[in-house]
């Protein structure tokens, strides 16, 4: 048992949903009581979906329990077939109704349909949302796809070649409730497109059971979300020899990594390598001497595996940020994000409790924060800027304006949405030269508004705290009046730095010069 | 009672389960924790429909079961007390904590009665523990309250004192309202349950005289009942009818005179009236159909009739308690088509074909309906709002008229959506 106040995912019916959802001539019958139906506002009112879900609830009740539930189901599925008249049917279960055993995929089978039916075990007291969505997925291609495993040639990635056409592929794993999916799949396509490549199927985002059936029909997968893709890619690749795609298309390096991966796949000669250098602005806006006071920004990175693990390489190799905390929800991504947290020298925090991500992000002292609206509100609270990059959803992570996260378009939106921010350069630059006139008020920050601490308040409580201080440590007038002088944003830290350089030298009281003693000790 | 058509329908439904009360309830009494014990799912339906991350942290959580506490109901027991034992030592100012019931703990018969008198037992003196279902399998939406409140009732102390009880959780401010105006009538010991702190819970007996604020408190009524309280049969305070009823009847119970109710409240109901007219401009002569959900539909149906002449296709209910809903009843227009009950599918069908201006309907239902052109008021608006009361009469117009306005405003009925 483990106490939740709060959690990054939904139980796994929930990523079974987003599959249905993402997908046309497909309906779910799920078995369960009525509370159930809350996931549909998930679609409707996050994502604003003018549809409802695909989804049928038994809702059985208590006084169903005692009599014949499993008729309760058949029933239900009778009425959704009639009704909605799905090409595929999935059926499946939420966590009560796997407790009462009616295996409702088992029955639907024995009704004599002649739709393919997906049956969904999804163990919903160990597994989460992400999960569910990749089993489903994989499911439904397996589903819709084993026959032809038997009397289909294994494919080639160089058969477009014979076949005297353009190469196609299928980008896999954008779903519903993904981040920024909508916009990154048209993102990926354009610059495919532009490099001779044609889309064969996008799935499951807007895909029928057709459309999964014609998988085959291309060279090679695009694996986009590992999350809910992978599964499906593996299954392709040993079965049918499908190759897919491993690099992630977010940033400029995994972008132009990503391009070549495709290329070199399907034995396609990249002409083109020089211009892709200049595709996105952010390149430029990175080198521009206005971005000189990004160098080395403290960052903390908290959210789904790839999200996080893209914004890692951004961040130190593109942004010329420092990474200070690296971490995910995702177990399934634990491996991935440790071995990317091991490159940065900073240990991956693999955790599904906000309340930890709060702390490790409180020690690190970042000075921008990218993660999940939780993050968000946590950044909020200590009075850190954040940016968004990564689900749960939120409504406002699905903007009115085109805003990927992947390819030229998706690294200039990353630029923007991870710089504004932080204070704008030139700005903080004049923070810093004028910040001793007597005009200037301290704590005049237009971006971090109200949270940011005035220095009075600071050295009040710190002066009370450090007299109160377990080491005894006392800072003097003069060692006072000089932290006071030190930009509001690296003061925390320099205080702290001077008092561990206290501790370690044995200096009872911190006067003006031990600051500097301490700031060329670290230095 | 009018001749009112009652039908009962079943199928899949689209509705919340008891847990959703949870959101009101916490904020209700800030001294208490709210303690689900089900699985992620309950955990993801409450934040979703409270919107959880404003909290830092917030007063209630869920217990989430692991495959390890469905093998053996003994361990299940030892790990829920360990997570209770944490959450006291990390929260120390929670002074009650309702141990909550959900569909996967009702089916493999987690006792969570039991556990919470062991509980009781330890922290005696310290935290109070209590427990009721909140589950989907048995509570719709609003019933979760109904759960909390029994489950409060073996705590109250007996006393035989006069007092006006009014069960049910209000607006802080509209409680103000109502206690204000009871005085002013001449009832002087008024007390409300649920309480502002969990720990002042009012004392009650044979001369308790419960008046309800909400309409879905079957279970509390029906304990309270067993204690002796005497409960005042009106319609409940939504809009100047309901709410001039509702004072007229207690006032009858304690004996005040029709006449003194008149001259106090006359002035408010005047006051009202005018606030009405704008709203009641925009929503005369418009059709309206409410989907069954927060259990207030029969209250609004009459309101929105009554008072704001509006004419009602269909008031969906999730469940009939006739006994209780009497009074309102009877003050609905003949033929008026209650539904008790869903059959989600049917009763869409029956939106489209009779084409209404304004539905009443859950959140997983209101875009997709204004994708086809049909105007939509959410539920679940109507338990976050303070709407009781003659004040708030043009308050709760106003929650349907804006509405209409807005689609007066944006002229096109259909857009595509993306």
């Amino acid at each position: 048992m483990e106490l939740t106040l709060w959690t990054y995912e939904g139980p796994p019916h929930v990523g079974a949903m987003r599959i249905a959802s993402s997908m046309k001539d497909i309906h779910y019958v799920l078995h369960a009581p009525q509370g159930d139906t809350y996931a549909d506002l998930l679609f409707t009112m996050i994502e604003r979906r003018g549809q409802r879900p695909p989804v049928t609830y038994t809702t059985f009740q208590a006084r169903d329990l005692g009599g014949d539930t499993a008729e309760l189901v058949k029933k239900n599925i009778k009425e959704a077939v009639e009704r909605f008249k799905p090409k595929t049917l999935l059926v499946g279960e939420s966590c009560t109704a796997e407790l009462i055993q009616d295996q409702p995929g088992a029955l639907a089978k024995g009704m004599g349909f002649d739709m393919p039916i997906v049956n969904l075990e999804l163990p919903a007291y160990s597994k989460k949302e992400n999960w569910g969505a990749s089993e489903t997925f994989y499911q439904l291609t397996r589903t819709l796809l084993k026959e032809k495993v038997n009397y289909s040639e294994k494919i080639s990635p160089l058969r477009w070649k014979e076949f005297g056409r353009r190469p196609k592929v299928n980008i896999l794993g954008p779903s519903l409730l993904g981040f920024r999916c909508r916009d990154d799949v048209i993102e990926i396509q354009r610059i495919l497109s532009e490099q001779g490549i044609d889309t064969n199927v996008v799935a499951p985002l807007g895909a029928s059971p057709e459309d999964i059936e014609r998988l085959i029909d291309a060279e090679i997968n695009i694996c986009l979300y590992p999350e809910i893709a992978e599964a499906s890619c593996e299954w392709l690749k040993r079965n049918f020899e499908m190759e897919y795609t491993n690099t992630i298309p977010i940033g400029i390096k995994n972008t132009i990594e990503f391009i070549n991966e495709v290329h070199k796949k399907l034995d396609l000669p990249l002409t083109n390598k020089k211009e892709l250098e200049n595709k996105s602005k952010l390149p430029w806006y990175s080198k521009s001497v206005d971005s000189n006071y990004l160098t080395g920004k403290r960052v903390f990175i908290f959210g789904d595996g790839t999200h996080a693990i893209a914004a890692a390489k951004i961040a130190k190799e593109e942004l010329g940020f420092e990474v200070v905390g690296l971490g995910t929800y995702s177990r399934e991504m634990a491996r991935k994000v440790r071995a990317t947290a091991k490159d940065l020298n900073v240990e991956a925090l693999i955790t599904n409790n906000y309340l930890e991500v709060e702390d490790a992000m409180k020690k690190a002292a970042p000075e921008l924060v990218l993660g999940t609206q939780m993050e968000r509100h946590s950044a909020k609270r200590l009075g850190i800027p954040c940016s968004v990059i990564s689900t749960p959803m939120h409504v406002q992570d699905v903007p009115a304006r085109y805003s990927p996260q992947m390819g030229w378009e998706g690294a200039n939106v990353i630029f923007d949405d991870w710089v504004h921010p932080l204070m704008m350069g030139l700005e903080e630059h004049l923070i810093d030269m004028f910040k001793h006139d007597f005009e200037f008020v301290d704590g005049h920050q237009s971006h971090l508004g109200h949270t940011a601490t005035k220095t009075k308040d600071i050295l009040n409580t710190d002066a009370k705290k450090e007299k109160n201080s377990k080491e005894g440590i006392i800072w003097t007038e003069s060692g006072r009046a000089e932290l006071t002088k030190v930009p509001f944003f690296v003061r925390g830290k320099v205080k702290t730095n001077t008092e561990k350089y206290a501790i370690l030298r044995g200096i009872p009281e911190i006067s003006d010069e031990t600051l500097y003693d301490a700031k060329a000790y670290f230095s | 009672m009018s001749k009112v058509e009652f039908n009962k329908e079943t199928g899949p439904r689209e509705v919340f389960c008891g847990l959703t009360s949870i959101v009101w309830l916490h904020r209700r009494m800030p001294d208490a924790f709210f303690l689900v014990v089900g699985s992620r799912t309950c955990a993801h339906l409450i934040q979703s429909a409270a919107g959880v991350m404003i909290f830092a942290e917030p007063r209630f959580g869920t217990a989430i079961l692991e495959e390890k506490d469905l093998a053996g109901l003994a361990d299940a027991h030892e790990e829920l007390d360990r997570v209770v034992n944490n959450l006291i030592a990390r929260r120390p100012e929670i002074k009650t904590l309702f141990l909550v019931g959900s569909c996967p703990s009702e089916v493999i018969k987690l006792d969570l009665a039991t556990v919470a008198e062991k509980l009781n037992k330890r922290f005696l003196g310290q935290v109070k523990f209590v427990n009721y279902s909140g589950s989907g399998i048995e509570t719709t939406f609003t019933q979760g309250e109904d759960g909390a409140l029994k489950a409060l009732i073996p705590l109250m102390d007996s006393s035989d004192e006069e007092k006006l009880l009014l069960v049910g959780t209000l607006a802080n401010n509209v409680e103000d309202r109502f206690k204000k105006i009871f005085r002013n009538l001449g009832i002087s010991n008024i007390e409300s349950f649920p309480p502002r702190q969990s720990t002042e819970l009012p004392k009650i007996g044979k001369n308790t005289k419960v008046l309800l604020t909400q309409p879905y408190l079957s279970d509390t009524v029906r304990d309270l009942k067993h204690r002796g309280c005497e409960i005042i049969s009106a319609p409940f305070p939504l809009g100047i009818q309901g709410s001039t009823e509702w004072f007229l009847a207690a006032a009858k119970a304690f004996k005040i005179s029709e006449f003194k109710v008149h001259e106090i409240i006359s002035p408010l109901i005047n006051r009202a009236k005018l606030a009405l007219e704008s709203h009641k401009e925009i929503l005369k002569g418009k059709r309206l159909f409410l989907l069954p959900e927060s259990q207030l539909e029969i209250s609004l149906a009459r309101f929105l009739h009554n008072e704001c002449e509006m004419d009602l296709i269909e008031v969906g209910t999730p469940y009939l308690n006739k006994d209780l809903m009497k009074e309102e009843i009877n003050l609905l227009p003949d033929n008026t088509k209650i539904v008790e009950g869903q059959h989600v599918e049917k009763q869409l069908d029956r939106v489209r074909e009779s084409n209404p201006d304004l539905v009443v309907c859950g959140m997983g239902l209101a875009n997709p309906l204004e994708a086809e052109g049909i105007s939509t008021k959410w539920s679940i608006e109507m338990v976050f709002s303070p709407i009781h009361g003659i004040d708030q009469a043009a308050d709760l117009a106003g929650l349907f008229s804006k509405p209409l306005k807005r689609n007066q405003i944006l002229t096109s009925k259909t857009l595509v959506t993306h």
